[in-house]
């Protein structure tokens, strides 16, 4: 794809802790069009949160790294650290997971998010620094008087919106948003939600978004990556891939938030058994296998590749 | 069942042991504070505590301001007694006064920071106003009033500085209180009807416990320079020979202005090495008390 | 409520005030035996507060909570209860289970509060493997950090359930948890409840939760049941706006037009007079409504949904009949 604005090639990522190489990420290749959106799912510890930190090289040092990620044009792997910092909030920013832990309890949102502007010197002095960080508020919908707040005063969904804030105030073409909802109740999830599409819509913003919850994705993104193990296990058009899964684990993930109004979920959770995998001690063959509610022989000898499955659609499963 | 619990516990304590071998600096506060404890307990083998008796000195015709090359292996002092037999003897006032200084501290802060963190309220009230009172009248001159008050001896030290040092334990007791009394564990237990006793003994002060453990390490040290300083001052116990009263005759008898370095120097590294050794276990402990921090999933 | 059955817990006109925050402001709730009750609202709604209250672990400032038939608090003279019938399971369990204690100790940790007779080890090991822990003794000597969350969950449940509770309340129980978790966990419950007879009151703002395993559902808003009834027809066919409002943006109903709410719940120590949603209800907002009934919004309380009522809607819409499903949402 020639338009990709993101486009990360055979990326693997092995953390090492005590000793012990950890696998978080293993030979993921994912493009999105510049204006695009792909929402990235898989339970905790899949590795989600290691792959969008790689884009802008926020992990911790001694990580190893191979691949490819080019962003805008940029070879991020092979970025001076001058050249990284310019494509750190300029070409890229991130909405972390944990709306509470990221900002800082003795700054006002205000400085807070004056402070990418002020690093990257995209504005002229103070004065302009004020006036945008006053136009980004309002843009995510929170009152200019907020700027003057400390991070304790405002609510979850407040909060969420000031991180937004932060990672727009350098213009970035890709938005990375991890969990951004998550522990958001539902009304104030909606409200984020929408305020995302807006901005897609408005500023041409290409978004990676990333939750366990499928129906999220589904809702706030046009394509849809499942993840597992370390691996991108199934790939497509968000609603194809959450209404008709192709990968047995796709469709228990999507069965785990039922449709109302569907009789066949009604008092009928539907669940996955087992224990999520260990990076560094992946069961052999298919590493969905132990959980996998269609596992015959042929999943044994070896790990299934990503194959076609339909138009634009790909999975890795040997029933596919 | 209680045996597989108690098999986890022993895998607990092995694992502290092997996190605490791992660190360096800990592994040089235990080796020097064994050796002075070592010292201390051996010191009847070490030294005849009849060398302290100046009579018992002079009948065994010591020189006087002898300096180590005349009088192995440390020299004698201005009225002929051993410094060696001072610093050996020096050693077990020393630790013992720093020892039971620090139970009494620990003790009475921990009971005070855990009621008042866990009871709350009034009693809270109370207590930390009483804290607070400690906490802000200068603590040398109080320990100076109380000990002249009190007589010199050395279970009179040991009160003053159980009594005026216990107030910052309180307060890091009760601040921890304060956080565990909030976790969700402890909703748990009272919801199965557990009540105050249960709830202190079995999820509060396991929670603590490695906190005051690590509190306790690092207030060994303060009581031990304490009771040098006391008696340094003159407010020791006569009868007791530590490290501080050492210095202190050293210092009034003139051992500065003679350059007899062999008498005040022994005492002042000893406390300098057992303080120094105390606080580099302190902090290892602490490191290792914090579970969130080193075991991460 | 089906005749003669007693309701296993009855919440009637319950406040809890903290100073001037009545963070639950005249709520009733009943609970019968055998039934999933799913009570659902934003964050701040008083929901959690509700729930502590009736385990006691939050003192009401009046209103009555019946356990079993029992009184436990009556108006004007408040105590807070303990009862072993009533057991808690947390939104998120890893701040539930003591780092300290192994699997086995918590687990048997209510059994000896209780001074229980007969084997300790075999009643553990049997709730553990009840709760899918499986087998149990590989799990006894194990510390919570070295179990994944949807086990950790499981060991709560276990630990409630030693208790023999006939009423489990369950604050948020799979928010914490994986998507491929939660709904091991969820059938868990159900299956205790089918299996044994347990009632379960869940607090959650999850709606697809309700709809997997609640037999009837209360919304709540600003510390007062607005809404309830049997979990099809509140999911299906509300009639609360408010209760409207919060399908419209389920992400899985994509077909409805979308209602959200501007801004958040409002703050319990300023509940505004009137209806006490109107400053922001769509319906109201519409423009739509009958001039008898939207000038009375704003000034005349509609009042709580009563104990009894076995389906109401706290709303002048609903009670004078209009057909506030023709405004504003179309189910597709
Ligand atoms: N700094 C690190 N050192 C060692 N291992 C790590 C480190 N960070 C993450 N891991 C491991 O890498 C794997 C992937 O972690 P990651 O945070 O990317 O998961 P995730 O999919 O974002 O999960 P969640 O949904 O919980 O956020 C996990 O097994 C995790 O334990
Ligand atoms: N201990 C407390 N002190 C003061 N306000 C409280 C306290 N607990 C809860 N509240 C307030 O009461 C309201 C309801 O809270 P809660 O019951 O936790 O709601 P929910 O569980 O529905 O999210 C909120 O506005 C909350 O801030
Ligand atoms: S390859 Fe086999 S085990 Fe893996 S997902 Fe497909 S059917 Fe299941
Ligand atoms: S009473 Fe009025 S304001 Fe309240 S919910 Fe009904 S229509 Fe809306
Ligand atoms: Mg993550
Ligand atoms: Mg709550």
């Amino acid at each position: 794809m020639s338009d990709a604005l993101l486009s990360i090639r055979d990326l693997s990522i092995t953390y090492h802790s005590q000793g012990r190489a950890v696998p978080a990420v293993r030979g993921v290749s994912l493009d999105i069009e510049k204006g695009g959106s792909l929402g990235l799912a898989g339970e905790s510890g899949c590795g989600k949160s290691t792959l969008a930190n790689s884009i802008l090289r926020l992990l911790p040092a001694g990580t190893e790294v191979t691949g490819q990620i080019t962003l805008d044009g940029k070879e991020v792997l092979g970025l001076s650290p001058g050249g990284l910092r310019a494509v750190r909030w300029t070409a890229g920013a991130i909405v972390f997971q944990g709306a509470l832990h990221a900002l800082n309890p003795v700054q006002t949102v205000g400085d807070q998010i004056a402070e990418p502007m002020s690093l990257h010197r995209t504005v002229a002095n103070d004065d302009a620094a004020k006036d945008r960080v006053v136009e980004l508020l309002r843009r995510v919908g929170l009152p200019a008087a907020r700027a003057e707040s400390y991070p304790h005063e405002l609510s979850g969904g407040q909060r969420q919106r000031v991180l937004i804030a932060m990672a727009l105030a350098c213009d970035p073409h890709l938005l990375i948003a991890d969990e951004p909802t998550t522990a958001l109740d539902l009304m104030v999830q909606a409200q984020v939600l929408a305020l995302l599409d807006d901005l897609k819509e408005e500023r041409n913003l290409t978004l990676l978004f990333i939750t366990h919850d499928l129906s999220v994705l589904t809702y706030a993104c046009e394509r849809l990556a499942v993840m597992y193990a370390g691996r991108i296990v199934e790939e497509g058009p968000a609603w194809e891939v959450f209404e008709n899964g192709s990968h047995p684990y796709t469709r228990a993930l999507a069965a785990a938030f039922p449709t109302i109004g569907d009789v066949g979920s009604r008092m009928a959770p539907s669940g996955l058994g087992g224990d999520p995998p260990t990076p560094g001690d992946l069961p052999g063959g298919c590493p969905f296998h132990p959980r996998c509610p269609l596992a015959h022989d042929a999943c044994l000898p070896a790990e299934p590749e990503l194959r076609i499955s339909g138009e634009a659609r790909s999975a890795a499963c040997v029933l596919v | 069942m209680t045996s597989i619990a108690m098999q986890r516990r022993r895998a607990t304590a092995s694992r502290v042991w092997a996190q605490f071998r791992g660190s360096r600096q800990g592994m040089i506060g235990l080796a020097v504070l064994l050796v002075f404890v070592a010292m201390a307990l051996a010191a009847p083998l070490l030294a005849d505590v009849r060398e302290l008796n100046p009579v018992f000195a002079r009948a065994q015709g010591n020189p006087q301001w002898a300096p180590p090359s005349v009088f192995p292996p440390l020299g004698t002092d201005y009225i002929r007694r051993s410094v060696w037999a001072q610093f050996v003897w020096g050693s077990r006032v020393s630790l013992f006064v720093g020892l039971a200084a620090t139970v009494l501290t620990i003790l009475i802060g921990s009971v005070v920071g855990i009621v008042s963190g866990f009871v709350g309220g009034k009693v809270d009230a109370i207590f930390m106003r009483v804290t607070e009172w400690f906490l802000v009248i200068p603590f040398l001159p109080l320990a100076i009033v109380l000990a002249s008050v009190l007589g010199r001896n050395v279970w009179n030290i040991i009160f003053v500085i159980g009594i005026t040092s216990w107030p910052s334990t309180a307060r890091l007791v009760r601040a921890q209180v304060l956080t565990v009394k909030q976790r969700l564990f402890v909703d748990r237990a009272r919801s199965l009807g557990a009540g105050g006793g249960h709830i202190v003994a079995h999820h509060i002060l396991p929670n603590v416990s490695g906190l005051i453990l690590a509190n306790a390490t690092l207030a060994v040290p303060i009581s031990i320079l304490t009771e040098t300083t006391l008696s340094f001052l003159g407010l020791g116990d006569p009868s007791a020979a530590s490290w501080g009263k050492t210095l202190e005759e050293a210092f009034v008898n003139g051992a500065m202005a003679r350059n007899a370095w062999w008498y005040f120097l022994p005492a002042g590294l000893g406390i300098l090495a057992v303080v120094l050794a105390f606080t580099l276990i302190g902090r290892t402990l602490e490191e290792i008390a914090n579970p969130r921090l080193s075991r991460s999933r | 409520m089906r005749a003669g059955v007693t309701p296993l817990v009855e919440v009637e006109d319950l406040h809890v005030h903290f100073g001037a925050a009545r963070a639950v402001d005249g709520a009733s709730v009943r609970v019968l035996p055998g039934e999933v009750l799913a009570l659902v609202g934003e964050s701040g709604s008083g929901k959690t507060t509700l729930i502590r209250a009736i385990q006691g672990l939050q003192k009401p400032t009046s209103g009555v909570i019946r356990v079993d038939g029992t009184g436990g608090s009556s108006p004007g003279h408040v105590q807070t209860i303990f009862n072993p019938t009533v057991q808690m399971v947390f939104q998120d369990p890893t701040g539930a289970l003591n780092p300290r204690q192994t699997i086995y100790e918590i687990v048997a940790e209510g059994l000896r509060i209780k001074r229980h007779a007969g084997s300790e080890t075999e009643q553990v090991a049997a709730a553990l493997s009840r709760a899918g822990l499986r087998p149990p003794e590989r799990f006894f000597p194990l510390y919570p950090h070295e179990v994944s969350g949807g086990q950790r969950q499981r060991v709560v449940i276990a630990g409630a359930m030693v208790m023999e509770p006939r009423l489990l309340l369950a604050d948020e129980p799979v928010a914490s948890l994986d998507a491929s978790i939660r709904g091991e966990i969820l059938a868990l419950m159900r299956r205790l409840v089918d299996e044994t007879g347990l009632a379960i009151l869940v607090v959650t703002h999850d709606l697809g939760l309700a709809w997997n395993i609640a037999d009837r559902v209360a919304v709540m808003y600003l510390g007062r049941i607005v809404e309830t009834g049997p979990t099809e027809q509140i999911l299906e066919n509300p009639r609360h706006p408010y209760t409207r409002a919060l399908l419209s943006v389920v992400p899985e109903t994509r077909e409805m037009e979308q209602q959200i709410l501007t801004g958040e719940i409002p703050d319990p120590a300023r509940i505004p007079a009137g209806c006490r949603f109107h400053p922001r209800c769509p319906l109201l907002q519409s423009g739509d409504l009958p001039e008898a009934i939207s000038s009375r919004c704003p000034i005349d309380d509609p009042g709580p949904t009563p104990l009894e009522a076995v389906s109401a809607a706290a709303c002048w819409a609903v009670t004078s009949g209009v057909d506030s499903t023709a405004i504003g949402l179309n189910p597709g």
